[in-house]
């Protein structure tokens, strides 16, 4: 590749008045050496990809507002904002710190989230649903036990002492509310499993 | 522990060749293209035209 002759100050102030492809000449000289010194501090493709794309934005921001002055040279200058720009994104990281995961570990196998997806949730909805339908078929009796046993949480002490009638018919009409409801369950083949 | 050892360390796998993907440049570009700067008295806006 012929080695270009224009030095970088020429092409910053050719930039300046107007002349684009002097920008995709500066681009082009030295985007190896910055994006690979950006890579070398933060070892993420896209975060290099980032924070080669702000470096050259301040650049471009700079130039055209006229801030720029040759006093050293174009690279050192690039690289300073790019330093810059890394040590920000350490910062902001420090902040709120992010584990990725490798192929040795994933965190994911020690963090499981236990919620019900999308998916699941409607299931569990369809299937309480359909409980309670069954549950409205059981004889009135049978049904207000087991009401009172499974939704309300009462004791077969206390659900005997609401109905006036013994713990033992109490625990009999609860056997038989699910007695009942497995031989619906069974009879039409209704899958009640999430 | 093998797959430590194996492991390449982390200065020799920075690439010499490494270099920006092409869209990012295009897009350096296009917002050179695009960015005007409004002189107005002292003060400077910038404006992207696009």
């Amino acid at each position: 590749m012929k080695k270009s002759t224009t030095t970088d100050a020429q092409l910053v102030s050719a930039y300046i008045n107007g002349n684009e492809s002097a920008l995709c000449e500066l681009i082009n000289r030295h985007k190896q050496r910055i994006y690979s010194f950006i890579y070398s501090k933060v070892y993420d493709r896209d975060v290099t990809e980032d924070i080669f794309q702000d470096t050259f934005i301040k650049v471009i921001k700079t130039l055209r507002k006229g801030g720029y002055n040759e006093e050293g040279k174009f690279l050192p200058w690039v690289m300073r904002i790019s330093h810059n720009l890394v040590i920000d994104y350490f910062r902001k990281n420090n902040r709120m710190p992010k584990f990725e995961n490798n192929t040795d570990f994933n965190i994911f196998s020690v963090l499981s989230d236990n919620s019900l997806n999308a998916e699941k949730k409607i299931i569990k909805g369809q299937v309480e649903n359909d409980v309670k339908r069954l549950i409205e078929e059981l004889p009135d009796d049978q049904k207000e036990v087991l009401v009172m046993r499974i939704y309300k949480e009462m004791s077969f002490k206390d659900i005997s002492e609401q109905t006036g009638v013994s713990i033992n018919t109490a625990l009999g009409r609860m056997r038989y509310a699910l007695i009942n409801l497995r031989k619906v369950i069974d009879k039409h083949n209704i899958v009640l499993t999430n | 522990m093998q797959k430590l050892y194996s492991e390449t360390s982390r200065s020799e796998r920075v690439n010499k060749n490494m270099v920006p993907k092409e869209e990012t440049i295009k897009f350096l570009l296009d917002y050179s293209k695009a960015l005007s700067v409004i002189n107005y008295n002292k003060l400077k806006f910038e404006a992207l035209l696009n």
